[in-house]
């Protein structure tokens, strides 16, 4: 079942098209890799598919109302900001907002325990987020996005700023939520995290999608040639394929 | 419920009663009470009901207001600087009453002095939402909210500037010290549904203002419309500072000071720190509205001089914490 369908997505900002006609589909169980350079239009195409931002074309997570599309949808944007020093547990209960009840009920609690568990959270439940190190704040707003139940997680650039264990750590997440049935789009830079843990990378440069489909047949070299200017050596290793900017 | 809002609660009736006990008339706390309360003859009851009870109640408003307003604003902007001061509402507020004491109209009618005050801030806030608009984020809110008070203040400046005699500069000057002295009932009957009504629309950005903890596109992915929350902060500012500026003139520092008071007691999650700053504030503003009674009772000490002299150290302590590498 389809969880995000984007049918010609345009996006227009101060007079230049930022995205032109992009068409895409996420479905149950799939970890798809938005990749593409800088300015490629990946952090807009995640703003317009949730309804953030004005667009022509359609998405189907954009045409539902606010609170449905946030019990359809989880979003980690690109900037972790926490403004104020509030708990951990706080932090993750922001996660129930869309339900009914907004975080009191016992499903809500189970929810967010289950979140705290999952993302081993529970030393720090009681302490300050803005206390954490950079990758402990952002298991914290992952554990929000899981507390929020959705299907569907949308995550901007999830393992920038982490270091290489924290970024694999994050990466396996995924796969296992993917692999329990829900739906991730997580646009990524690092390319040989992309091709080893995504199921389908769409890329993008300029606004439009490139090529969308099997990692390895997305990053052909005249794609990536064309996409970042540089080329790829793809290196099989014991824990699959994956590939090396030159 | 934190037993700190219980106590806030429990301080704040204290205070409100101690309010109520505190003037120049003589009179013993069970008889004023008991008077305010059954009526009868003499000045008593008349002293109790007309001269006390409003200004009580007024304090109690408008320092919640003030509180509330200024929890709201930090909240909305995540910024522990911002106050509700900072739309402009409160000083076109100003500058509405600064025009009646100048034309003369506050003298010729009791109630010219306040509506004229709520007209200029009606129009701030229509000024507001023309200039900051729908689609404007929290840095177009705050650009909005400078501009009018300059315009405000500029507008204040020439009347005081043109002003006929030296009589009536002084007059706007004390007015806009803000007080809460001689305020009637009528007072009450103009300002308190209005910010009851800016309360009860403030407090349901609560849970709005808890997801703009993660920034403005994730509250926006948790169900939050920016849109609606922000035309409801802007609507139930108006609707409380307005009123409360018209009046008891401009009571400076409250909406800032009260939220950082407060935070390290309840924590700084926007949705408790609204009813507790709604609690601080009333518990501020009548302790300084007791104070002015009490310190120099034969000198008419104006309100907002002395929450401009409670929340200066605040500040200081403030540069004292960040200074030490703490956060305000």
């Amino acid at each position: 079942m389809s969880l995000l369908e984007l049918r010609e997505l345009s996006v227009i900002r101060r007079n230049r098209q930022v995205l032109n006609d992009v068409s895409l589909t996420i479905s149950e169980g799939e970890l798809v890799g938005l990749i593409g350079p800088n300015g490629a239009g990946k952090s807009t195409l995640m703003e317009a598919a949730l309804g953030m931002i004005p667009f022509s074309g359609s998405s189907s997570l954009a045409a539902m109302g606010t609170e449905g599309r946030a019990r359809k949808a989880a979003y980690l944007p690109q900037s972790r900001e926490i403004a104020w020093p509030v708990s951990v547990e706080d932090l993750i209960s922001l996660g129930r907002l869309p339900w009914p009840g907004g975080g009191y009920r016992a499903e809500d609690r189970d929810a967010i325990e289950s979140a705290i568990t999952r993302m081993e959270l529970q030393p720090f439940r009681h302490r300050t987020a803005l206390r954490l190190s950079g990758g402990e704040q952002a298991r914290v707003l992952i554990a929000r996005a899981l507390a929020q139940q959705t299907p569907l997680i949308v995550a901007d650039e999830p393992v920038a700023g982490l270091d290489p264990a924290q970024q694999l750590a994050c990466l396996r997440l995924f796969r296992q939520l993917a692999q329990e049935g829900r739906g991730l789009l997580v646009s990524l830079h690092d390319l040989g995290l992309a091709v080893r843990f995504c199921d389908r990378l769409v890329l993008l440069a300029g606004g439009t999608v490139l090529a969308d489909g099997d990692p390895r047949h997305v990053l052909r070299d005249e794609m990536v040639q064309n996409a970042f200017g540089i080329t790829l050596r793809h290196v099989e290793t014991p824990d699959g394929p994956t590939v090396l900017p030159v | 419920m934190k037993p700190v809002f219980a106590l806030l609660t429990l301080l704040m009736l204290g205070l409100f009663i101690l309010s109520l006990v505190t003037g120049p008339a003589d009179l013993s706390m069970a008889d004023s009470l008991l008077a305010m309360i059954w009526g009868g003859d003499g000045p008593v009851p008349i002293v109790m009901r007309e001269i006390r009870l409003p200004r009580a109640i007024l304090g109690l408003a408008i320092g919640g207001a003030l509180g509330l307003g200024g929890a709201a604003m930090q909240g909305y902007l995540r910024n522990p600087l911002a106050e509700p001061g900072l739309i402009g509402v409160s000083g076109m507020a100003a500058l509405g009453a600064v025009l009646a004491i100048q034309t003369g109209m506050a003298l010729n009618a009791p109630l010219a002095l306040p509506l004229s005050a709520l007209i200029g801030a009606a129009a701030g806030a229509g000024l507001l939402i023309l200039l900051a608009g729908p689609g404007g984020g929290s840095v177009t809110l705050i650009l909005a909210g400078i501009a009018i008070s300059a315009l405000a203040n500029a507008g204040t400046a020439l009347v005081l500037n043109l002003s006929p005699n030296p009589y009536a500069a002084n007059e706007i000057v004390f007015w806009l010290m803000g007080s809460l002295a001689d305020r009637s009932m009528l007072h009450v009957a103009l300002a308190l549904p209005l910010i009851l009504l800016g309360a009860v629309l403030v407090c349901g950005t609560a849970r709005g203002l808890d997801a703009l903890t993660l920034g403005e596109s994730a509250a926006m992915s948790m169900g939050v419309s920016a849109v609606a929350l922000r035309w409801r902060l802007i609507a139930g500012l108006a609707l409380m500072i307005g009123p409360a500026t018209a009046v008891a003139g401009v009571i400076g520092f409250v909406g800032l000071v009260v939220p950082h008071i407060l935070r390290p007691w309840v924590g700084a999650r926007p949705s408790l720190l609204l009813p507790a700053s709604a609690l601080g504030g009333a518990i501020l503003v009548l302790t300084a509205d007791i104070a002015v009674r009490m310190i120099v009772p034969e000198r008419d000490l104006k309100l907002g001089v002395l929450t401009a002299i409670i929340g200066a150290p605040l500040f200081l302590h403030l540069i004292w914490k960040t200074r030490s590498g703490g956060r305000i």
